[in-house]
């Protein structure tokens, strides 16, 4: 039995995930190391995100176990060390806020209940907006922003705790070509400063260089892990194309009556 | 007797204090029900309450102790629904509203009271309350204020990103059922002063009217407690202006007093929306073909009346949807 290694941040050991029941994920074993970015590429439906929310935490794991920075996440405490950008979330609610207060947010992790904002959170704060270039932004509503800025206020948001593993679920769907190299930017400051980047992507476009690895899922299993591909090959290999293959299809069951819900899963 | 004596009533010192407070901490709570986009759960939770209240007069305990109770309980068991029935969480809570307001009327009747005790449950009663009312009132509401004032930046982020709360260490579902809690008790405080169904009127309201003048949550938030203190202050006073010459009752006073407020601040917002977004500047775009235009007879400048949209190093002015970027003698077409 090998101890585990407290400086490697991922450790994905024979992980099944099940949503509803149904095994979304099976067995896949991943390690990502310290100072490496590393992609998620695969076609919709192959458990990329899944994978994801099952290393941050978001979904249990059905069997297997998921370490992170040698700790079993059950025991996981050093939270704050964790940057997330979640999949297709706007930054908008349902009441205003400007792009500084929704990228303070992502210092709450670090934040003591009931303390006023220090010294060193707002510095984080303008750093974290200095690095996706919307310091002269900060004062907008976020909603008067594009899409793709709204991006960049998510990504600074996970910045300004100052993690040193930062997963990013599709940053770049959606997202236009100069937005994308605003993004590459950052992230590739980020790694200067030796941070961990996981990455599930459909476009890798100016991306590319920053890459360490490259994994490629399908069907909820591992199908390729090794040497950074593009999309093109990642998806020539292993699929027609990323979008509507015939045969393709969703694991996820969908539950759709009011007082339906999965045992075990906390939602 | 004249307005200024009324004033000096102690009936209608007490109900002041009494709709200062919930008018302060209603919107607090409701900046953060509204930023989770659930509006409609002080709705929920009042009719909730209405069966609470019914309980009190059945066994003769406390109608606003055991609306509260009922009320959280009801808070809590919504925000658990909500919480693992995934989609149509709204139906859940739609079920709730029915059942609680239902088993409210039905439980007064078998409890041998008539619809009119009720009736100062449902729309509010602010001028009979007791000073042991404004004390529990002041309590709870203290309560709120600090809770919301306080835990901010962590009911910020919850309410504005569940997931991404969670993945930074917080503990979610504890906030999402403090937020609930706190709902149903600002209820109950503002049960005495509007009553249960106009209840989540001073939630939402005075965060409506707020935010069509903020760009910022926290501009939002103070201004939503501003609005609600005025609205319930000035429907109070309203309300007992007029009482000289017509009976009119303070709790639908003060929500239109708030609805007043949001009328005429809308267009204001419409406004300042629409010019926000004629002047977002343009993005730019390498390579674009060079076109002038063809006869242009107006000079554009400073106050030609045209907006100056920022597009990279120069504006464009738009009109006629143009957009029309000077260019030595004539103009571009950009």
């Amino acid at each position: 039995m090998t101890s585990p290694d407290t400086s490697v941040p991922v450790v994905l050991d024979r992980v099944s995930v099940a949503i509803g029941g149904r095994p979304i994920l099976r067995d896949v074993d991943l390690t990502v190391h310290a100072g490496d970015m590393v992609t998620l590429l695969g076609p919709n439906g192959s458990g990329k995100s899944t994978l994801v929310r099952a290393l941050t935490g978001l979904l249990p794991v059905a069997r297997g176990e998921v370490r992170l920075f040698g700790t079993p996440l059950d025991d996981f405490g050093d939270w704050q060390r964790i940057g997330f950008v979640p999949q297709r979330s706007t930054a908008t609610g349902g009441v205003p806020a400007t792009v500084r207060e929704v990228v303070a947010s992502g210092r709450v992790g670090r934040r003591r209940l009931l303390r006023p904002t220090s010294a060193a959170d707002r510095s984080a704060v303008e750093s974290a907006l200095e690095v996706v270039g919307l310091s002269d932004r900060a004062s907008h509503g976020v909603s008067q922003l594009s899409g793709g800025q709204q991006q960049r206020v998510l990504i600074a948001r996970a910045l300004a705790g100052e993690p040193d593993l930062l997963v990013l679920d599709e940053p770049t769907a959606g997202v236009d070509l100069p937005n994308q190299q605003a993004l590459a930017d950052a992230l590739r400051q980020l790694k200067e400063r030796g941070a961990t980047i996981v990455l599930v992507a459909h476009e890798i476009g100016p991306m590319m260089p920053l890459i360490d690895r490259t994994v490629v899922m399908r069907d909820g299993w591992v199908a390729y892990d090794g040497p950074p591909l593009t999309q093109e090959v990642a998806s020539h290999t292993h699929h027609h194309h990323d979008h509507d293959v015939p045969g393709g299809h969703d694991h996820a069951p969908h539950v759709s009556s009011p007082f339906d819900w999965e045992r075990g899963n906390p939602g | 007797m004249s307005f200024i004596d009324l004033l000096s009533l102690d009936f209608m010192q007490r109900a002041l204090v009494a709709a200062l407070l919930t008018g302060l901490a209603a919107p607090a709570i409701g900046t953060f029900i509204v930023q989770r986009r659930l509006a409609l759960l002080g709705d929920g939770i009042g009719h909730v309450a209405v069966t609470g209240v019914a309980l009190g007069l059945l066994t003769g305990a406390s109608p606003t102790w055991s609306a509260i109770v009922v009320a959280v309980l009801g808070a809590v068991l919504m925000e658990v629904i909500r919480e693992r029935g995934h989609t149509n969480g709204d139906v859940a809570l739609a079920l709730l509203f029915y059942g609680g307001l239902a088993g409210g009327v039905l439980i007064t009747g078998i409890a041998g009271q008539g619809a009119a005790t009720l009736q100062a449950y449902l729309f509010g009663s602010l001028n009979s309350i007791s000073f042991a009312d404004v004390v529990f009132t002041a309590i709870l509401a203290a309560v709120v204020l600090v809770l919301t004032l306080g835990l901010s930046p962590q009911l910020f982020a919850v309410a504005s990103d569940q997931d991404f709360a969670r993945v930074a260490g917080l503990r979610v579902r504890g906030y999402n059922l403090l937020i609930a809690v706190l709902a149903a008790v600002s209820i109950t405080v503002a049960m005495r002063t509007v009553g249960l169904l106009l209840v989540s009127a001073l939630m939402v309201v005075p965060v409506a009217t707020s935010q069509q003048l903020a760009r910022s949550f926290r501009a939002t938030f103070v201004g939503a407690m501003l609005v609600g203190c005025v609205a319930s202050v000035g429907g109070l006073l309203l309300s007992a202006a007029l009482s000289f010459r017509v009976d009119v009752a303070p709790g639908p006073t003060i929500v239109l007093m708030a609805l007043a407020m949001f009328t005429a601040t809308w267009p204001i917002g419409v406004w300042l929306r629409r010019r926000s977004r004629l002047m977002a500047p343009f993005p730019e775009v390498s390579a674009a073909p060079h076109r002038s235009t063809d006869q242009h007879p107006h000079e554009h400048g400073k106050d030609c009346g045209h907006p100056a949209v920022p597009h990279a190093d120069h504006v464009d002015y738009v009109h006629d949807g143009h957009r029309h970027a000077p260019h030595g003698e004539h103009y571009d077409e950009h």
